[in-house]
């Protein structure tokens, strides 16, 4: 039986509009994932961690603050330090255009605005975060 | 399938919440879509808020005593508004939220606003602020001037007033965690104008309560909190006797996905909160009644907006008469802002946007609503433009000078549908009172997670309606698919972080350490009592203590809140 996705939702920096982020959480675990979420006000640091320990195949960072350009670069960097830089980070929110394409030239995955449906987000983590702990597992335990 | 599983809870659930027997059959689906939009299911014959709505209202639909439920207008139970006549002798206050980068920056747009005939200032703080955090610290990287203005110290606090003589403008501000800190340095940037506090009109938002269900931007738990704001409330009542203590908001539990009905009760529950923590305190009803006031979301469902207003008053007159005692009838009255919904503005075809803020907001004109914000159709993307802001107070104006509709007050009265409507929001919200009453309170509703969870599962329950086509929104699950229209977007100067940094440092290094230390203890020890924290803080602003210093003093002494992570 083929192992759930797993998924860390989380909320970055001071930014408490958490209304998109428990939805979203809400419709990927009733589509059958294992959604951790981090709760509010985490730093990147704390993400990452998470990250690592729970040993998710991704990460879905929400962003309402305007603060995407600091954060999600910050979360990319200590993923590849931390060494699950294999894991999607994924994400949405009040996020302009050029500032998406910006993120996904550093690495980052596909980010959604205002009005997507959950079922976009979740056919796009199936496809883009398939086996990727499976895989993982192998080198994390080696790791560890 | 998962999703036709799920909508059959939903609709369970929002059958089971709906009282009566008024849930009638779905109607056959629609056979095609317009303009090759997908076809609506099953079209939803109920408000955005999921009561059931008939096709036609008569007579039967009224129950008796429609005038004793109504009274008059300006008189108890103030169904029909706080005032005889209403907007002929005076029009809202239409009040324009704004605040982004400095204080230099936001202090232009003021002087902008009020030169286009804007009556009211209302201040958005940046997150650092909200959160009570200096430009300088770790938590505020990347987020100083982003989401409003950052206000550090007592300086930036000056900066932004300048040129605006404090005891002729009416001022709002948008802090809650902190608002004592705010509170404080306006007292205080008034003195430098000469002009006392008693002088002063406005508002603090400082409604902690909301902020554990809705908003979610705190420093301490609950209670402290609380006890903090009860102490907003007492010291405004004996020095500000033109300034509301509070702002008592369902605006951001309706955002965060609360419906109409949880909206008016969960904030009227917060309004008892507040009152019944005063009263412990041994302070009478109506010393403190007259100053509270509240601050209502409005949706896109325009009789149910409506009928929200006039069911909010009604309930708050017969609470504050009946439950708490009070005899002076402006106890009894609830005066309102209102804000048009955020949340309802698309990113997709923001233009439309200017249309649902002009339903919105004549909804709470219609309403009779004592002031009003009107969204800019930008702020899905960022924070407005000085365009975008200038067409949204310009709706305002249209409504207030070009419809007729100020000539008349509560022209809805006697609406077979409107008065229904009315009466099921009293008798809905009211049953959810009784059963935060029967949990020992709103503090301890909180405290369990009770509007929380209500409101999170209203908010998942809309989302699969939009995502099934059992709701429309337009531009977004129908009528889309056009050239992407873009609009101009404001964009904030990374620069503005580093020069916040750059002053509030300096203000550090220039005040007078000796007067700060002890400003800084004596507010330490304050923190220790039962004491009043005002006063203390007062004088701490007084000694340049920054924002950040000041809410560690709160941190240390009561306690820094994490909420449960659920949803």
């Amino acid at each position: 039986m083929a192992r759930k996705i797993r998924v860390l939702v989380a909320k970055a920096g001071l930014d408490g509009h958490d209304r998109g982020a428990k939805v979203v959480a809400s419709a990927m675990r009733d589509a059958g994932f294992e959604v951790i979420y981090t709760g509010l006000h985490q730093t990147p640091e704390m993400i990452v961690q998470a990250a690592v320990q729970e040993d998710v195949d991704a990460v879905a960072l929400s962003i309402l603050s305007g603060a995407h350009m600091t954060l999600f670069p910050r979360v990319l960097e200590l993923m590849r330090e931390k060494g699950i830089g294999d894991v999607l980070l994924t994400g949405g929110g009040i996020i302009p255009k050029a500032d998406m394409t910006a993120l996904r030239q550093m690495g980052v995955g596909e980010l959604f605005g205002p009005g997507t449906s959950t079922t976009a987000i979740i056919e796009y983590i199936r496809g883009a975060a398939p086996g990727g702990a499976a895989s993982r597992s192998a080198k994390a335990g080696s790791a560890r | 399938m998962a999703n036709a599983a799920r909508t059959e809870t939903a609709t369970e659930r929002a059958k089971r919440e709906t009282s009566d027997a008024e849930t009638a059959e779905a109607p056959p689906a629609l056979s095609g879509g317009e303009n090759g939009a997908p076809a609506s299911p099953t079209p939803l014959f109920e408000t955005l808020s999921g009561i059931p709505v008939k096709p036609l209202y008569g007579p039967v639909d009224v129950k008796p005593g429609l005038e004793e439920r109504l009274g008059e207008p300006g008189k108890f139970p103030f169904t029909r508004g706080l005032h005889p006549e209403m907007y002929r002798k005076r029009l809202w206050t239409m009040r324009q939220f704004a605040g982004f980068g400095s204080a230099e920056h936001t202090n232009q747009r003021f002087h902008y606003l009020l030169a286009q005939g804007m009556t009211g200032l209302s201040t958005a703080f940046d997150m650092p602020t909200l959160m009570g955090y200096d430009a300088d610290h770790a938590m505020a990287f990347g987020e100083v001037g982003r989401e409003g203005v950052a206000i550090s110290s007592l300086e930036d606090m000056e900066i932004l007033f300048r040129g605006i003589p404090l005891d002729q403008v009416t001022t709002s501000m948008t802090i809650n965690a902190p608002a004592v800190v705010l509170l404080a340095m306006y007292v205080a940037v008034a003195e430098k104008q000469g002009i006392g506090a008693e002088k002063l009109g406005g508002t603090v938002q400082a409604d902690m309560l909301k902020e554990f269900i809705a908003q979610k931007e705190w420093i301490c738990p609950p209670r402290p909190s609380v006890k903090i704001c009860v102490d907003m409330i007492e010291w405004c009542a004996k020095h500000m006797p033109k300034w509301n203590s509070i702002s008592i908001s369902g605006y951001h539990i309706r955002e965060a996905g609360a419906t109409a009905v949880q909206e008016l009760a969960f904030t009227i529950a917060d309004g008892i909160g507040y009152v019944e923590e005063c009263v412990k305190r041994g302070m009478d009803v109506d010393e403190f009644a007259p100053r509270l006031s509240f601050f209502w979301d409005v949706h896109n469902d325009f009789f149910e907006e409506i009928a929200k207003f006039r069911a909010g008053r009604r309930i708050w007159a017969k609470l504050m008469r009946d439950r708490f005692g009070a005899k002076n009838p402006r106890s009894w009255q609830l005066r309102t802002h209102a804000q048009t919904a955020g949340v309802s503005l698309t990113a997709q075809q923001p233009l439309n946007n200017v249309a649902r803020v002009a339903i919105q907001a004549l909804a709470a004109v219609l309403g009779g609503t004592q002031s009003l914000h009107t969204n800019s159709m930008d702020e899905t993307l960022a924070l407005p433009t000085e365009e975008a802001a200038t067409v949204a107070l310009r709706t305002q104006q249209i409504i207030a000078h070009e419809t007729g509709v100020t000539n008349v007050v509560d022209p809805f009265a006697g609406s077979y549908f409107v008065e229904s409507l009315t009466d099921r929001m009293e008798e809905e919200a009211m049953s959810y009172i009784r059963r935060i009453d029967e949990m020992g309170g709103i503090i301890q509703a909180v405290e369990r997670g009770f509007p929380q969870k209500e409101i999170a599962d209203s908010a998942y329950r809309f989302q699969m309606q939009v995502e099934e086509g059992r709701r429309t929104i337009v531009g977004v699950n129908r009528f889309g698919g056009e050239e992407e229209i873009s609009i101009p977007v404001l964009k904030i100067d990374p620069e503005i972080e580093r020069r916040q940094i750059e002053r509030v440092r300096a203000v550090r290094a220039r005040r007078d350490a000796a007067r700060w230390e002890q400003a800084m203890k004596d507010l330490r020890d304050a923190c220790r009592s039962d004491k009043n924290l005002v006063p203390y803080v007062l004088d701490a602003v007084r000694a340049y203590a920054t924002l950040g210093e000041i809410s560690d003093v709160f941190r240390e002494a009561y306690g820094v809140y994490r909420e449960p992570a659920v949803f």
